[in-house]
């Protein structure tokens, strides 16, 4: 029996396996950032404990950060607080920190990638759920709460039970306008936004093979959002293309050395999955979420479902929703006029996004009635962005490029969507208050959410496309 | 080092009975910035249970004065979203030593019983069933028994056995955690090391 391309990777890392224990997994490289290791920092001191290899731990601050005016000190205290005990924790604890001013800091799962520090094969763990990011370059890597973060600071190891496997292919040709974030959103509004709970999932097919390193990282950061505890795509040439070069990758003779493993990186034909889905790229629309969990996504033509289609006790819940987003049964949200639009987050604030939007807006501008973010994922991110003159291009279409961080994903720092107001976001998490209290999103890709942004409403790029097709 | 030890407890609950209940609702993250784990209890649920002008609403279950417990019960998917522990920290610090779900999200799972907050997976029906008693009764108890792994409605005698992991279940009768576990392994991890 063959095995799968995830159970190589763990088999390949197990330190010890005792019958009725969780394995005792080794992690190459834990990510750690301000708000979810502080407690374990403390940890450590209490039991008088070193952090075990810092040299395997990077650390960056993102969660807290302003996007604007990064030089000056961070206005809010507990965010400043939270910010500096990180730098004096790295410091005592002697780990690398990409903090504020520097210029590799930026989200952590833009960061780990674009430095060649997330590699085929690895496994990485961070306390933070879209730390499944990183698995597009067949590694495996999950979010971990504090408790663990602390383990792995202590030992390098996780505790931890193995999943099942489930495999999700998508085949065929995408149509002109869907991409990477459409066809995550559809998987998880077909399965739920339980649907992966318990496995990790291998994402396959030809259509999935087709994607660039950032769309497969937009694919594998959503794994979470269907619950599963990790996603994960075998590495090819984009892989190995993407990773050369970078700053950390390997050099020379350990470059080969390298490369010739990661091509053994792969689930054998005959390997078993616990689960195993299929889907058709020909039926992805361009996405949207209409509810207040990520599983809640339709074609952005469709329109919202009935109350009545939902069983009884689920009704409550469904009900609860849509009150909180402001919509009725069988509403259709194309057209529906926006106050926000946020392009950034960990799932799509890569290079390949920001320029994808630019290249849509260049000449465009935006409606009267929307504010638009446009937050880099990274320094580098923004660099690059400036070196290309994207940040010109979003300047005349009154996109602001901002500076790198979390931003308004998830309303801890500056970068909050008011209540009440609309905002499509190129985000991962639709959940009430995600975005500021009583703020209400629609996830979407970056193209939909720029097309959006030109109109001032729900808007289908595939009319854009058109157009442009008829000149 | 030593964690507090779960066996046992018999009590009233506090139902809430919304499905697919994400961490950014249990704590925003607008409330993550504190650098300790104490005090988070006070923004349990916090825009559920508070208004815009922290007003408490007057709806919201943990804002009713009948209800009250040791247990929460909610409906399916619980505590998806993000990895922040503080949600299980909040749940603790609140006075929560049980939750009892139909599902519930692994990431949340795991912080829970790190942190000696027992998730208690049920079949559909028997949620079905506490949530009927406690609505019949809001002082119905509830018998969680983790050494014999079953909770029990304690009014109608009615039981179902729940599935923990024997190792979780161990450290959390005994007040172990899992670094003391892995540090006891110290050697085999540099021989790990070594043959890399």
């Amino acid at each position: 029996m063959g095995q799968t391309l995830f159970d190589k990777i763990w088999d390949a890392h197990v330190v010890s396996s005792n019958e009725g224990f969780p394995d005792i997994l080794y992690i190459d490289t834990h990510f750690i950032h301000e708000v979810t290791s502080p407690q374990a920092f403390d940890g450590l001191r209490q039991r008088g404990l070193p952090v075990f290899r810092p040299k395997q731990t990077v650390a960056t601050a993102d969660h807290n950060v302003p996007t604007w005016n990064q030089h000056l000190p961070i206005k809010e205290e507990l965010s400043r607080y939270q910010v500096d005990m990180l730098t004096k924790n790295c410091a005592e604890f002697g780990i690398e920190l990409y903090g504020l001013g520097h210029p590799f800091q930026g989200i952590v799962h833009v960061i780990g990638p674009e430095l060649g520090i997330t590699r085929p094969g690895g496994t990485y763990v961070c306390g933070d759920s879209h730390t499944s990011t990183h698995g597009a370059f067949g590694a495996i890597a999950f979010g971990i709460g504090t408790s663990q973060v602390e383990q792995v600071m202590a030992t390098q190891c996780l505790l931890q039970q193995r999943p099942k496997r489930m495999k999700i292919e998508v085949n065929g040709k995408l149509q002109k306008g869907v991409g990477a974030k459409d066809i995550i959103l559809y998987i998880i509004a077909q399965i739920s936004a339980a649907g992966g709970t318990g496995y990790a999932v291998e994402y396959a097919g030809d259509t999935i093979r087709s994607l660039s390193m950032e769309g497969r990282m937009t694919i594998c950061n959503m794994s979470i959002e269907m619950g599963a505890r990790c996603g994960l795509i075998a590495p090819d040439e984009t892989t190995i293309n993407y990773v050369k070069g970078r700053e950390f990758a390997p050099k020379g003779e350990e470059w080969d050395k390298a490369v010739a493993y990661w091509k053994t990186l792969y689930s054998d034909d005959d390997a078993a999955f616990d689960s195993v889905l299929s889907f058709r790229a020909e039926d992805i629309e361009p996405m949207i979420t209409y509810g207040t969990n990520p599983g809640m996504g339709i074609g952005v033509t469709q329109h919202v479902p009935e109350t009545a289609s939902f069983e009884a006790k689920e009704q409550g819940s469904y009900k609860k929703a849509l009150e909180y987003m402001g919509l009725h049964d069988d509403e259709q949200l194309l057209g529906k006029p926006i106050d926000y639009v946020f392009i950034g987050s960990c799932t799509n604030s890569r290079i390949e996004d920001l320029r994808q939007v630019a290249e849509f807006v260049k000449g465009k501008h935006k409606a009267d009635n929307v504010t638009v973010w446009v937050v880099p994922g990274s320094k580098q991110v923004q660099e690059q962005a400036i070196r290309e003159g994207l940040d010109k291009v979003f300047d005349a279409a009154g996109f602001p490029l901002r500076e790198p961080g979390c931003s308004a994903c998830l309303g801890m720092n500056e970068d909050k969507i008011p209540a009440g107001k609309y905002c499509v976001s190129t985000s991962n998490r639709n959940f009430e208050g995600r975005q500021g209290p009583n703020s209400r999103t629609f996830l979407a890709s970056p193209l939909t959410a720029a097309a959006s942004a030109i109109t001032g409403k729900v808007t289908d790029i595939r009319e854009f496309l058109k157009e442009k097709e008829l000149v | 080092m030593a964690t507090k030890i779960f066996k046992h407890i018999q009590t009233s609950v506090v139902p809430l009975p919304i499905e697919n209940i994400d961490t950014d609702q249990i704590i925003p993250a607008r409330f993550l910035k504190a650098t300790t784990r104490e005090g988070f209890g006070n923004n349990l649920f916090r825009d559920w249970r508070f208004d815009g002008n922290d007003n408490p609403k007057a709806d919201f279950v943990l804002n009713n004065p009948n209800f009250g417990g040791k247990i929460l019960v909610a409906g399916k998917n619980f505590g998806c979203g993000s990895s922040r522990e503080h949600a299980a920290w909040a749940r603790a610090d609140y006075g929560f030593d049980a939750v009892v779900s139909s599902f519930f999200a692994d990431i949340f799972k795991g912080n829970a019983l790190n942190n000696g907050l027992l998730p208690v997976q049920v079949s559909e029906d028997f949620l079905k069933k506490i949530f009927d008693a406690v609505f019949a009764d809001e002082h119905a108890v509830i018998e969680i028994d983790l050494v014999d792994q079953f909770i029990k409605i304690v009014a109608t005698g009615e039981q179902e056995s729940f599935e923990v992991n024997p190792y979780k279940k161990a450290c959390m009768t005994n007040g172990y955690d899992d670094i003391d576990y892995i540090l006891s392994k110290k050697e085999l991890i540099t021989e790990f090391e070594t043959s890399k």
